[in-house]
């Protein structure tokens, strides 16, 4: 038993079911995440507040309702992203696992198919990304890189807005796992 | 200690995960090494990806313009109707084509005017992160392009190269965050350090006893052994005085709209800061001189058709003093009386000054086309404006000439 699975939760345990995908969408889902904010960007610049490889660290968390595989996911996307960044590797792969840690703990407690949550999800997800990136880029690396707290609190609303289709589309993607 | 970690299966396994990042976190920066493996195959299965999509949104452009052309239309009305659509997508098409050409041109003069050798260069994309300010470009190692070279385009500089693979290379642009340049403003020298703070830049190191004006322009300074001497940066949007000198913030000139085609300069040249010029006041328009009236053009017509300009400092007189001055040189040369020079003779001013054989043509080009031609000025009219224009810089031999006489 975990400490996880002790804990009391919010939801029937009916609804606590856990999801699987196909292997080829574990690897598909977060490259084309990756690609649209590398391609997309250059083109309808506004859209790079949209931080779609974090939602989908989210949202394969969630489904799993696995902290370990969730940590797993957030740390390998969080690399491959750091791959392609002139930063130190492991930045967004240390940020990427806590919030996929933390994605797959809160699914134990909630019912994650709620649209309202899923907003949420996004909203809050998103803000305590960039506030963990900021941190640890002024505590290990010693950067003084200022952090935009309106511009972050806008961007996290767009990305719960976006988290809403987006999680309505890979939903189409899961099935029951066994 | 099987039973504690079967017990905290969950957290062991993130407190795994962030111990092994955290020590390659602190390999990296402790020894500098670049984990180039892992970043080389993935810029590399990224880059054809990109690529990809790149040749496919230009192809399908081509190909929508295509299915337009070729639909059979049985009525009129729908033909009209498809013939718009088709001509608006292709007045798009070529508004785009036109800006692109556009764009390349001002790259491809700004580079011939460039003594660094540059090397052109496509952005093809942006690296992962929110708002990063960092592009990857279709040029890498093959290229010979190195971590650190200066990006610039026609309008100024644009940022640095701070990663290269071998598909594609990243670019910082600086306004990013983490992006610093040594500066100087072009009125009062003013050194300074220019960083980007993610949507602008600020110049730091300035004193405030030190001058800078709202509207200045700053140039690179070179010091940084980056960007070489004397490309433009951008004009100061604001100045003011603060606790740890003047809060300067500049918007780059080379960042001001899309930018998708840059220049690397691969073996930079220092250049000069030029003088306060039309840059930094791009705004007011300077008029040229305005045209004589027939009274004054009559007058200077006069004083140049009698009066041979001699050793003056234009060739053709200004004001009613510099006519006066000349008229009076010449008289003086007229009686061949050397001014300063013992014995003294006083010439006699009264005297009508000796003909001018030349200067006459460089009075007779600024002459009004209705003006009457005076005895001993050229007619106007009689040479094409082409033809006159010589006479000008044949005066200047003789001017000297007639200087070096009266020395």
């Amino acid at each position: 038993m975990t400490e996880f699975e002790s804990s009391p939760t919010h939801i029937p345990p009916d609804r606590l079911r856990v999801w699987s995908f196909h292997p080829a969408t574990w690897i598909l889902v977060p490259l084309v995440a990756i690609l649209f904010q590398v391609y997309v960007p250059r083109f309808l610049s506004y859209l790079s507040y949209l931080e779609l490889p974090l939602l989908v660290t989210v949202y394969f968390s969630v489904m799993r309702r696995q902290p370990p595989a969730g940590a797993l996911t957030g740390c390998l996307i969080g690399l491959a992203q750091d791959a392609l960044t002139h930063h130190y590797l492991g930045m967004y792969g240390i940020v990427k696992t806590l919030i996929g840690y933390s994605a797959a703990s809160l699914s134990l407690r909630f019912d994650v198919d709620n649209s309202g949550l899923r907003f949420l999800l996004g909203c809050g997800f998103f803000a305590a990304h960039q506030v963990l990136y900021w941190a640890l880029s002024h505590s290990l690396l010693g950067t003084h890189d200022a952090l935009h707290v309106p511009q972050t609190v806008i961007a996290a609303l767009l990305n719960g807005v976006v988290a809403l289709p987006l999680f309505q589309v890979l939903d189409r993607l899961k099935s029951e796992a066994r | 200690m099987d039973g504690l970690f079967s017990r905290y299966r969950n957290m062991s396994a993130l407190l795994a995960l962030l111990a092994g990042q955290l020590l390659l976190l602190a390999w990296q920066i402790k020894s500098d090494g670049d984990t180039r493996l892992i970043r080389v195959w993935a810029v590399t299965a990224v880059t054809p990806i990109v690529r990809g999509l790149e040749v496919v949104r230009v192809g399908t452009g081509g190909l929508a313009q295509r299915w337009f052309m070729a639909g059979t239309l049985e009525t009129d009305n729908a033909r009209l109707r498809h013939r718009t659509a088709e001509l608006d997508i292709r007045n798009q098409l070529l508004a785009e084509q036109l800006q692109q050409a556009g764009r390349a041109q001002a790259l491809l003069e700004f580079r011939s005017q460039l003594s660094s050798r540059s090397l052109p260069a496509t952005i093809l994309g942006n690296a992962p992160g929110v708002q990063s300010g960092v592009f990857f470009i279709d040029r890498g190692s093959p290229d010979g392009v190195k971590r650190g070279m200066a990006v610039v385009t026609g309008d100024g500089i644009a940022g640095q190269v701070v990663a290269v693979y071998p598909s594609a290379s990243l670019i910082m642009l600086a306004t990013s965050q983490g992006f610093a340049a040594s500066v100087t403003s072009q009125k009062h020298r003013t050194h300074g350090l220019l960083k980007g703070d993610g949507s602008s830049c600020h110049v730091e190191g300035i004193r405030n006893e030190q001058a800078l004006d709202e509207g200045e322009w700053f140039y690179t300074s070179g010091d940084d052994r980056i960007f070489p001497r004397g490309l433009r940066v951008g004009a100061v949007r604001s100045v003011r005085n603060g606790a740890d000198g003047k809060e300067v913030e500049v918007r780059p000139a080379a960042l001001d709209g899309d930018v998708s085609e840059v220049l690397i300069l691969l073996d930079a040249v220092h250049g000069q800061i030029p003088d306060l010029a039309t840059p930094s006041q791009p705004d007011v328009q300077v008029l040229p001189p305005p045209p004589e009236d027939t009274h004054e053009s009559a007058a200077a017509a006069a004083a140049a058709a009698s009066p041979a300009p001699a050793g003056g400092s234009s060739a053709t007189p200004q004001t009613d003093a510099d006519r006066m001055k000349e008229r009076y040189k010449r008289i003086v040369e007229g009686q061949n009386i050397q001014i300063g020079v013992t014995p003294y003779r006083a010439p006699d001013f009264n005297r009508q000054p000796a003909a001018a054989p030349s200067g006459a043509g460089a009075a007779t080009a600024v002459q009004p086309p209705g003006v009457q031609a005076l005895p001993g000025t050229p007619p106007t009219g009689s040479a094409p404006a082409g033809k006159a224009a010589p006479s000008a810089p044949k005066a200047e031999p003789k001017r000297t000439t007639s200087a070096q006489e009266q020395r």
